[in-house]
């Protein structure tokens, strides 16, 4: 293994290239997250001077921060790349699912109907061990069942960099490249490629509340309740996932430095701070994923 | 300095929890909300004190149970190197889990009770890291608060350490006295341990040389997927993507590709970050040559005259995994080595390995999940492979059953029999 983030890098491009060889339809899962820029920006270099061999797609909650799809369909198109938009709105709609006030567990039937609908049969995510206790028992090669469950008593063993990729008809992988990377990792690639991410990632004056001791942004899709006072505050995301559901850290790192150095003494963790879906119970988030969630 | 990633094998009993815990808390990589998290549990379940093995029980069931099952991974970072930590659990029910961790360490720690010396345990453990071919080990004398921080019992212990293994295939061993419970030389040096001269645990993590570990001799690349962009500007790239197994490949090297045998020059090297004039073990590359050959996925490069054995015949160690099945001699698997899958059946069981005791016995019936054992296998393709010894990636194979999907076995590959 080659020093530092190279390491890393190299480590998630022989994954990355596994998946093109041994799948037939994979699909890198993006939403203009850094993971998931992260994620894609190594994947491009794995095949260049090549094009991507996988689709793209976006679980949109419908509450999603304007700045972050407006990012995202910048970036793609800077890549020139296409996207397949799996729909949390158009599940509602058709009364698949009902309407909740944190969209987050909703993105569940909404990805895996637009799993069996493509076919894909391996599915990239920008997941990190470091993030939380269940990601931490998930393997880079991820296998689920016909119903998408994942049974994390019954994972397969993953030894050396020998991947078992066997699949059978209706199930799929989860893949996660990124697997190895912390949070700082991630800050240290996207500060050595100068990567452009969302502005939200960044220091920024906008209308917050307090709620469960968490900074929310009021929006349009989230609104301070009777007792909750509006101020404007100077913050920043260190996640960027739904609006409801995803708080803000006050902070003054305007620029990818600034993060890195905040980031390199942080003492809470990334979800910690900023996911109020994940505070509900101690296995919040394995529930979530046993269910099919990423 | 390259990410350390070690492997720590124990029970609770140890103190390994406590251990990494220390670890973690001494070296302040515990995020608040952790320790948080884990406080309230533990106050919850009415614990006497903070159980810090719940920072690595990750799933409902290891912590309902207060056990670990499964691998876990934890990262963290010194201003002097970035770690991860494979957090494996010790008991014999989890052979397989260690089996796993102990795969990708670079490095293992083995925890002994100062009170109760080498035991069974140690020993299976220490047998595990030299199987798998864990470069280093550190064996921690843990508890020493409980032995009066003993220099005599201490040296006791190593003593009786290094006349069990050295029947072993351990290269680089290192004994540390700690106390993980108390602190003493785990992050901090501690006056009670003041006879000791050697470094605590954390500054001989932050400073074991690894970069020797690969195999920089043999050059071997095992061709992943082959790059070919079919666009008017890059008309005429044929890449042969892959990672560096062994050795250092330069633009200019004469080279031959196997199973076909024919050969080339390589005349380019493409990394994410443009050409470069030389790749070493695990770097993720691609490579061209100066001649159109056929090269596909499972085919491997490296140099005429440093070439890997390529025959259907193997002796492995295997360690069986599966909880659900079996082991069927004579029934087909599918074989995975580097980029190339083949069927494979194993053909006999030549004896399994008493891992307590490293004796040899006769199977008493089929190979199941935890068992270890030397086979011979027969694959309907040949293999490019070098004995494990030599090289871990291209010496390593899984074997996969065709009517689950499931990861059967892991396997080591063997000199053939004199």
């Amino acid at each position: 293994m080659r020093p530092g983030i190279t390491g890393l890098e190299d480590e998630a491009i022989t994954i990355i290239r596994e998946v093109a060889a041994c799948f037939e339809r994979p699909v890198i899962l993006f939403s203009g997250g850094k993971d998931s820029v992260v994620m894609l920006h190594v994947a491009v270099r794995a095949f260049a001077p090549a094009k991507l061999p996988f689709a793209i797609m976006h679980v949109d909650t419908g509450h999603n921060f304007p700045e972050v799809i407006e990012f995202r369909d910048r970036c793609l198109a800077g890549f020139g790349l296409d996207l397949t938009v799996a729909s949390v709105q158009a599940a509602i709609d058709a009364g698949k699912v009902a309407d909740a006030p944190s969209r987050n567990p909703l993105q569940t039937v909404a990805l895996l109907e637009a799993i069996a609908e493509n076919k894909f049969d391996a599915v990239l995510g920008g997941g990190r061990r470091d993030e939380e206790r269940a990601r931490a028992k998930e393997r880079v090669f991820s296998h689920r069942d016909t119903f998408g469950q994942w049974d994390p008593k019954n994972q397969r063993p993953e030894l050396w960099n020998i991947y078992n990729t066997s699949l059978r008809p209706g199930e799929h992988f989860r893949v996660f490249p990124i697997s190895n990377w912390t949070e700082l990792d991630v800050w240290s690639y996207i500060q050595m490629h100068n990567i452009e991410l969302p502005s939200l990632y960044f220091a920024h004056r906008r209308p917050v509340f307090r709620r469960d001791g968490m900074l929310m942004a009021e929006t349009e899709f989230l609104h301070a309740e009777a007792g909750e006072e509006v101020f404007e505050e100077q913050v920043r995301f260190r996640t960027v996932g739904d609006a409801t559901c995803t708080a803000a850290v006050e902070s003054s790192a305007v620029s990818i430095a600034d993060v890195v150095a905040e980031t390199s003494i942080a003492r809470v963790t990334e979800r910690g701070a900023t996911r109020a879906d994940d505070k509900i119970s101690e296995a919040g988030m394995e529930d979530r994923k046993r269910q099919g969630y990423f | 300095m390259r990410q350390l990633r070690f492997a720590t094998i124990g029970s609770v009993d140890d103190g390994k929890s406590t251990l990494i815990g220390r670890l973690l808390y001494d070296s302040k990589s515990i995020f608040e909300d952790q320790l948080e998290h884990v406080e309230a549990v533990s106050k919850r379940r009415g614990d006497e004190y903070v159980d810090l093995s719940l920072l690595t029980d990750g799933l409902r069931a290891e912590r309902e149970q207060g056990i670990t099952i499964d691998v876990a991974h934890r990262y963290f970072a010194t201003p002097a190197r970035s770690f991860v930590i494979m957090d494996c659990p010790g008991h014999v029910q989890y052979t397989r889990n260690m089996v796993t961790g102990a795969s990708t360490a670079d490095l293992a720690i083995i925890l002994i009770d100062a009170r109760h010396g080498v035991v069974e345990q140690t020993r299976r453990h220490s047998i595990l890291t030299s199987l798998l071919g864990v470069p280093h080990l550190v064996v921690c004398v843990n508890k020493m608060d409980l032995v009066d921080y003993s220099e005599e019992r201490f040296k006791e212990i190593r003593e009786d350490f290094e006349n069990f293994a050295a029947r072993l295939n351990l290269h680089d061993v290192t004994f540390l006295p700690i106390s993980a419970l108390k602190g003493d030389n785990v992050v901090d040096r501690t006056p009670d341990l003041s006879w000791f001269e050697g470094p605590t645990l954390l500054h001989h993590l932050e400073n074991v040389y690894t970069a020797s570990d690969d195999n920089r001799i043999d050059v071997r690349f095992p061709v992943q997927y082959v790059i070919r962009p079919r666009t008017t500007e890059h008309h005429d790239y044929r890449g042969y993507a892959g990672t560096v197994a062994g050795g250092v490949l330069r633009v200019g090297d004469e080279i031959v590709v196997l199973p076909s045998g024919l050969t080339s020059t390589i005349t380019g090297i493409d990394s994410a970050d443009g050409p470069i004039t030389e790749a070493v073990p695990g770097a993720a590359i691609t490579i061209l040559l100066a001649d159109d050959l056929s090269v596909t996925r499972g085919d491997m490069i490296c140099r005429p005259h440093n070439r890997p054995r390529v025959v259907q015949d193997h002796e492995a160690m295997l360690c069986w995994l599966d909880s659900n099945a079996q082991l069927q001699t004579n029934k087909l698997y599918t074989l995975k080595h580097t980029t190339r899958s083949t069927r494979a059946k194993v053909s006999e069981v030549r004896y399994v390995l008493d891992i307590s005791e490293l004796h040899r016995k006769e199977p008493t019936g089929p190979l199941a999940m935890n068992d270890i054992a030397r086979v011979v296998i027969h694959t309907a393709e040949p293999l490019l492979r070098d004995d494990y010894d030599h090289n871990r990636v291209t010496g390593s194979f899984i074997l996969v059953d065709e009517s689950t999907g499931a990861t059967a076995a892991a396997g080591m590959l063997l000199p053939p029999r004199e």
